[in-house]
């Protein structure tokens, strides 16, 4: 469809070809290689290179220490793959993303949905809702590292006041269960902002007829959800769950500052045990390993990802 | 009638109540450093005071010793030197990529759109690996120029992405006219493409800067020496050192670089939204 647009311009700059000398920049077959070049050429020695180095290393036995780059095939894999500490990062990975996820999900739901109209001070509210996403991140875990301190922490002394726990309180970041759903809590507050406000984009281009007519038949609030919005909203929902999805897979910070792993790798995730083992730990091999198991579910993502792109361009 | 009254009464109630508890939920950690960063030492770690309110009066004392004991001035200063030479080599490479992707390029232009947008799945957990060797054998490791150096990696391709979507929402016609005046391709872009784009550049250069003062993974792991860190490492490795937490300072320390560049971008996130969504679906 573009192609049948172009060729207006290009006969324009054809004829004008003809009538002057023409240097290779004026020539729109070079034009646009000439411009996209750099960028792409960027993008090669930088991405491109470095993930096939990567691919490269986990078949090998490199360490920081410059090692030698011996190939040993697929040793690091199913070395690593069988450890204890590799299967709970794995199994932690998954559930730190499909809760996190499902929560994202049915919360960005309600509060694009009680932002759609307008009213005295949306302004506001829409910036103090998008704090935790336009913050840097690793900035913004530091806040709730104090919120959740073991002496001090603000949560504790809260439910304490509300009579709900009594002394101490609760080690929200020292007790493994707590912490993943501690570490849970603050990825969905990193995330939220996001999904709400691509979900705001959805629900904006819904033509008000369509509402108007649903009042008309008498449709109540969760019909209405459930018969006419979400279905017109769910392509863009999918958008949202999967860059969500990506972030959530590839997220280290937040666990990195919030607790190591711990307590006894009950919070460890793939990316951050691949930090732990690569870098800090030095094994750069069985590092690229860890980094590159994630990369099926990545490029599973991505897939479906273009297939939602592809499908609305469609409709 | 009196029933349908109780329903929209209800609905304000229940919409209220979500605004008001998310929000809370969202706001409050920054709320949180406000508070803390103006609160005495001994009003602080009083287990008896009420943590919301002040005992004494508010000080200053937390956010001198921020710039007077520690190098936080100086990773600011990192932070924005990096920020502001990504963003050139940004804007360098992806305006005139997004233009040639949203006119030039046709058929393969979407297939090499498609594949730059993709880059940005290839995440820096995946690659800080490969490129800690690659710094370590251009003599930059510890240096703020690989972060120069491997920033545009996760800005480019996003950006080049957004700027197709800027570029396509401008009608053909404009260039077209000026061709028509005798300018070449490349002068219609410079002269009108490229001025009337102005916003879009701008939404593109503060995405860039906020990624930038957003990035971890590579940081910590290319930086070593203190002096060196940008604020998104600095604060969380530095200043969390040892037993003793300041935390009247980490807390100014992170309201000083979160807040400020929250209200810059509020500024262009609508824009940032509609070149977003816009380039994921079309």
């Amino acid at each position: 469809m573009d192609s049948r647009e172009q060729t207006a311009p290009a006969a324009t700059d054809l004829a004008r070809a003809q009538r002057r000398t023409v240097s290779i920049i004026d020539s729109e077959r070079w034009l646009g290689p000439l411009l996209i070049g750099p960028a792409v050429l960027y993008i090669v020695l930088l991405v491109g290179l470095p993930f096939f180095m990567a691919l490269y290393y986990s078949v090998s036995n490199t360490t920081t220490g410059g090692g030698t780059l011996g190939f040993v095939g697929l040793r690091n894999f199913t070395g690593v793959v069988g450890t204890p500490r590799f299967q709970t990062a794995l199994k932690n990975t998954l559930i730190f993303a499909l809760l996190s996820q499902t929560v994202i999900l049915v919360l960005s739901n309600a509060l694009a949905l009680a932002l759609q109209k307008d009213f005295h001070g949306k302004r506001l509210i829409r910036f103090l809702i998008l704090l935790p996403w336009v913050a840097p991140i690793s900035i913004g875990t530091i806040a709730w590292l104090w919120i959740f301190d073991s002496t001090y922490s603000v949560l504790n002394w809260t439910l304490r006041m509300a009579g709900l726990i009594q002394g101490q309180g609760f080690m929200w970041l020292g007790v493994p269960h707590l912490a993943m759903g501690s570490v849970i809590a603050v990825h969905v507050w990193r995330q939220l902002p996001l999904a709400t406000v691509i979900l705001l984009g959805g629900l904006s281009s819904i033509p008000q007829d369509i509402h108007d007519a649903a009042a008309v038949d008498g449709a109540g609030f969760w019909r209405h959800y459930f018969q006419i919005t979400l279905p017109l909203i769910l392509p863009i929902s999918l958008v949202a769950l999967l860059f969500g999805l990506i972030f959530t897979f590839t997220d280290m910070i937040i666990i990195y500052n919030l607790t190591r792993g711990g307590p006894y790798d009950s919070t460890q995730v793939l990316a951050s045990l691949a930090f732990y083992t690569g870098i800090a730990g030095g094994d750069l091999a069985e590092g690229a390993a860890i980094a590159l198991f994630l990369f099926p579910l990545l490029l599973a993502v991505a897939w479906g990802f273009l297939r939602i792109a592809h499908r609305t361009e469609v409709t | 009638m009196m029933s349908e009254r109780v329903k929209i009464w209800g609905g304000q109630v229940t919409r209220w109540s979500i605004l008001g508890v998310l929000t809370i939920f969202l706001a409050f950690p920054f709320v949180w450093m406000l508070i803390t960063a103006f609160k005495r030492q001994s009003d602080l770690y009083d287990l008896k005071h009420n943590p919301f309110l002040f005992y004494e009066p508010p000080t200053l004392e937390h956010i001198q010793r921020l710039f007077s004991e520690t190098q936080y001035g100086e990773w600011l200063l990192n932070t924005a030197l990096v920020g502001v030479l990504v963003v050139i080599i940004t804007l360098v490479l992806a305006v005139p990529a997004g233009y040639a992707l949203a006119r030039l390029t046709g058929q393969w232009g979407e297939k090499l759109g498609i594949g730059i947008f993709l880059t940005y799945l290839v995440p820096p957990t995946l690659l800080f690996i490969p490129l800690s060797r690659v710094v370590v054998n251009l003599h930059l490791d510890d240096s703020l120029w690989s972060l120069v150096l491997v920033y545009p990696s996760f800005t480019v391709p996003f950006s080049a992405w957004l700027m197709m979507g800027f570029f396509k929402a401008i009608p053909k016609d404009m260039e077209e006219a000026a061709m028509v005046d005798g300018y070449s391709r490349l002068g219609a872009f410079f002269r009108v493409v490229v001025p009337i784009s102005l916003a879009g550049i701008l939404t593109v250069a503060i995405f860039s800067f906020t990624l930038v003062m957003q990035e971890f993974v590579y940081a910590v792991t290319f930086i070593s020496s203190v002096r060196n860190m940008t604020v998104s490492v600095g604060v969380p490795t530095f200043l969390t050192h040892g037993d003793v937490y300041f935390w009247g300072s980490l807390m100014a320390g992170c309201f000083i670089a979160s807040v400020p560049v929250a209200i810059l971008y509020n500024f262009f996130v609508d824009r940032f939204i509609a070149g977003f969504t816009m380039g994921a679906i079309k």
